[in-house]
């Protein structure tokens, strides 16, 4: 874009040194090109930020703007300020949605992005059926999400389920996998896991490609092994990738929820006791079952703030990879 | 990016959804304008349309007949009839909501469920008084129960019944024979004049047979406990006729939270929840003997349990005698245009002739006592249940039924104490500790 505006400043700023003074009368016409050679561009972009302002923007603020009201649909809509807000900090209820939905993102997305990035070292080396292997990493990915949670959730199954029916053969009892925070936790972690590892696998295969090959000939001439090449070159050269990654995952794990409400049989309780509900359920529930918008906004927008933080924690911490060496 | 198309995936549905909406919405008004098709042309008026609408999924209020008889017989007021989605609580409601609020949209008659019953009786500046339009005539075609439900806060008619469920008892016939219990279900039906009764017929079961649960869960027998009760206690259940929550004041709710208890501490359900894979495998497999069973329960079952089962299941009375799960109601919004040919409409559906026609079409069972009597209804045996006389079971365990007050959320503090309920069966709640969250839960659903 500056590109453009500064290949048209040469010739504008030619054209009325000779003629200043004509163009003087000219006003209009000199209005016309200016605008032409500064609004242009902005014209050409606009597309995406009118589309931005109606679908995102607008919502964002008109949001806002319900959170500050007692909102109810087809009720009373009365405007009580940050209410809403204290009484959502004081909700054990939104902090137990929080803690699930931070806890189900760190058992889910540690182990998915280090097995991604072990899957993608290995696919990066020289294998009979390269090519298979490594779009076979990403048929998950295809699966709707929602079959996905379905046949997840017979697998979890108490009294049929695959996976009851093999701790059993291990003598241990049968697992109601919905009742306890771990159980549901793990249970939907891996239905996360599944869906998403191939993807972020791929990811860092695309970014391993780019690595100069002569780095790891100069690491093997000084004799490091693969181990050390991986932990010593590789990682370190991923950081961009791995930050993207890291940041994409925490949007959509803090963003959970198709998954989790498949698992409770389409309730938004998120189990007996809220085992398992998201910030995202918890949102739902208060909006569109119990009809309390402003109550719902403002848990939208804390939602909000609190991905912003963490993708801001996660970018910190995930800069310092590979600093030490 | 990928990961926000999890998101967007989410989003395309509710846009879908509200799509779908927004599209039939856009018919409502302009069926309005268009003179109706099939008007007889000597008519000299424009003939009026009335736009009906419902929802659910299958054959929903089972209308198609019902309709067409009407627009045959009345060209001057042609009825369109719009099933808009098959879900009610997430995409039905809300929208109804909306389209009430915003004044228009809504359509002339509109179905709703029990569910949304307290939240409408708690608004009637949005329905048409139908005492105006003579409907308070009615009154002797409907249960108590069903006919207090449609007055609203303000004491006027706004709704009518349609369906309801009433409360029977399903048994598997070859379990009982096995536990050395009878089969009939004239002599099943004598085993448990009371809910007392119900939980010693459960014990000898369960030192007969191991490993299979007397009932399914906690919810149904609740609700119909809970349905008895509410007779004796002044016809309220969570809220009082003023809306104050008296959750933990109603002895009623608690009788009913304390036979649950005692139930599942017996050890006599089989720790299942409604509406999950567990619950329709343990259906086929039989892993429990009976089930808290509306007439459309019959429907859930038959389909669920296959072919395989048939002969296997039977029908009995539930115990008390009474009780209901579900059912809808019709009214006029008060956008309507032409409210008082709405009512008309209304009338009919509601009327004999409407609801045995949607019995016949949908399985719908009337709560119209005359459409009740029909020999249409009143004879329909159920093949499936080894002929059982459905009817007649049916309309016996809804005419004593009390008629209850559904506060203005009602229905998240029912759906908010039930899940303790379930918790606590399935032991993620303590029962020791229970009742008190139950009474917290419903406080927190009702703020």
């Amino acid at each position: 874009m500056s590109l453009h505006v500064d290949a048209g400043h040469v010739p504008s700023r030619a054209a009325p040194s000779r003629g200043r003074r004509h163009e003087h009368r000219n006003g209009p016409r000199r209005f016309l090109s200016w605008l032409d050679l500064r609004a242009t561009p902005y014209m050409f972009v606009s597309p995406y930020f009118i589309l931005f302002a109606i679908f995102g923007l607008f919502p964002l603020l008109f949001t806002l703007w319900v959170s500050l009201h007692k909102w109810q649909l087809a009720g009373e809509k009365t405007f009580i300020g940050l209410e809403n807000y204290t009484k959502l900090l004081a909700d054990e209820k939104f902090w137990n949605a929080v803690g699930n939905t931070v806890g189900i993102f760190l058992i889910a997305t540690v182990p998915q992005l280090l097995i991604a990035l072990l899957l993608a070292n290995a696919l990066n080396k020289k294998l009979r059926g390269r090519l298979f292997l490594r779009l076979g990493v990403l048929v998950p990915l295809i699966t709707s999400v929602v079959a996905v949670a379905v046949v997840f959730t017979q697998l979890y199954g108490r009294d049929y389920g695959v996976v009851n029916w093999i701790l059993s053969l291990f003598g241990v009892e049968n697992v109601h996998w919905q009742n306890a925070k771990w159980s549901s936790w793990v249970a939907i972690a891996t239905m996360v896991d599944w869906r998403w590892t191939g993807y972020n696998a791929i990811v860092y295969l695309a970014a391993m490609q780019t690595i100069p090959k002569d780095l790891y000939e100069a690491a093997s001439i000084d004799g490091a092994g693969p181990r050390r090449q991986f932990w010593g070159i590789t990682v370190p050269m991923l950081k961009p990738t791995i930050v993207f990654t890291v940041i994409v995952s925490t949007i959509g794990g803090f963003t959970l929820f198709a998954e989790p409400v498949m698992f409770g049989s389409g309730l938004m309780t998120g189990g007996t006791t809220g085992q398992f509900q998201t910030v995202a359920m918890f949102i739902v529930k208060k909006g569109f079952r119990d009809f309390e918008y402003g109550y719902a906004a403002a848990a939208a927008w804390v939602l909000f703030l609190l991905i912003l933080l963490s993708a801001l924690i996660n970018f910190a911490l995930v800069r310092g990879i590979g600093r030490s060496k | 990016m990928i990961h926000s198309s999890r998101r967007g995936r989410m989003l395309a549905a509710a846009a879908l959804a509200t799509l779908t909406l927004g599209v039939t919405a856009a018919c409502g008004p302009d069926d309005d304008a268009k003179p109706a098709e099939g008007g007889s042309g000597a008519a000299a008026a424009e003939p009026v349309t009335i736009t009906l609408q419902t929802f659910g999924g299958g054959k929903n209020f089972g209308y198609d007949e019902a309709v067409k008889t009407w627009n045959a017989a009345h060209p001057d007021i042609q009825v369109t009839y719009v099933n808009l989605t098959d879900r009610f609580e997430d995409t039905y409601l809300p929208q109804m909501l909306q389209w009430l609020e915003s004044g228009s949209g809504a359509g002339d008659v509109i179905g709703m469920d029990e569910g949304g019953m307290g939240l409408m009786a708690a608004r009637p500046q949005y329905f048409a008084d139908l005492g105006q339009y003579g409907l308070e005539s009615r009154k002797a075609d409907f249960p108590e129960y069903k006919w207090n439900t449609g007055i609203n806060k303000d004491g006027k008619l706004f709704a009518l019944g349609t369906d309801i469920g009433g409360m029977a008892m399903c048994y598997r016939r070859d379990l009982f024979e096995k536990a050395g219990l009878p089969t009939d279900r004239e002599e099943v039906s004598k085993l448990w004049p009371d809910w007392n009764a119900f939980m010693e017929t459960g014990k000898k079961f369960a030192a007969k047979i191991k490993g299979v649960g007397f009932v399914d869960g906690a919810n149904t027998v609740y609700n119909s406990v809970l349905s008895q009760e509410t007779g004796k206690n002044g016809n309220v259940t969570y809220f009082d006729k003023d809306n104050n929550l008296i959750v933990d004041k109603n002895p009623g709710v608690k009788a009913s939270f304390d036979y649950v208890q005692a139930l599942s501490k017996a050890g006599l359900t089989a720790k299942l929840r409604s509406w999950t894979e567990e619950w329709n495998t343990a259906m086929q497999k039989g892993q429990f003997a009976t089930m808290g069973c509306p007439s459309w329960m019959l429907g859930v079952i038959s389909g669920t349990s296959g072919e395989g089962n048939a002969g296997k299941w039977d029908v009995a009375a539930v115990p008390g005698g009474s009780g209901n799960w579900g059912g809808s109601w019709l009214m006029v919004p008060a956008q309507s245009k032409h409210p008082k040919e709405a009512a008309e409409v209304l009338s009919y559906l509601t009327g004999k002739e409407g609801e045995v026609a949607a019995f016949k079409e949908g399985g719908n069972f009337p709560s119209n006592i005359q459409a009740q009597q029909d020999p249409a209804v009143a004879d329909a045996k159920n093949a499936y249940f080894n002929d059982a006389p459905s009817g007649p079971i049916f309309s016996a365990s809804v005419a004593k039924l009390a008629p209850v007050f559904f506060g203005e959320k009602h229905a998240q503090v029912k759906a908010a104490v039930e899940e303790v309920l379930v918790g606590a069966d399935q032991g993620s709640i303590k029962w020791d500790e229970a009742w008190q969250r139950f009474v917290d839960e419903g406080v927190k659903a009702a703020d």
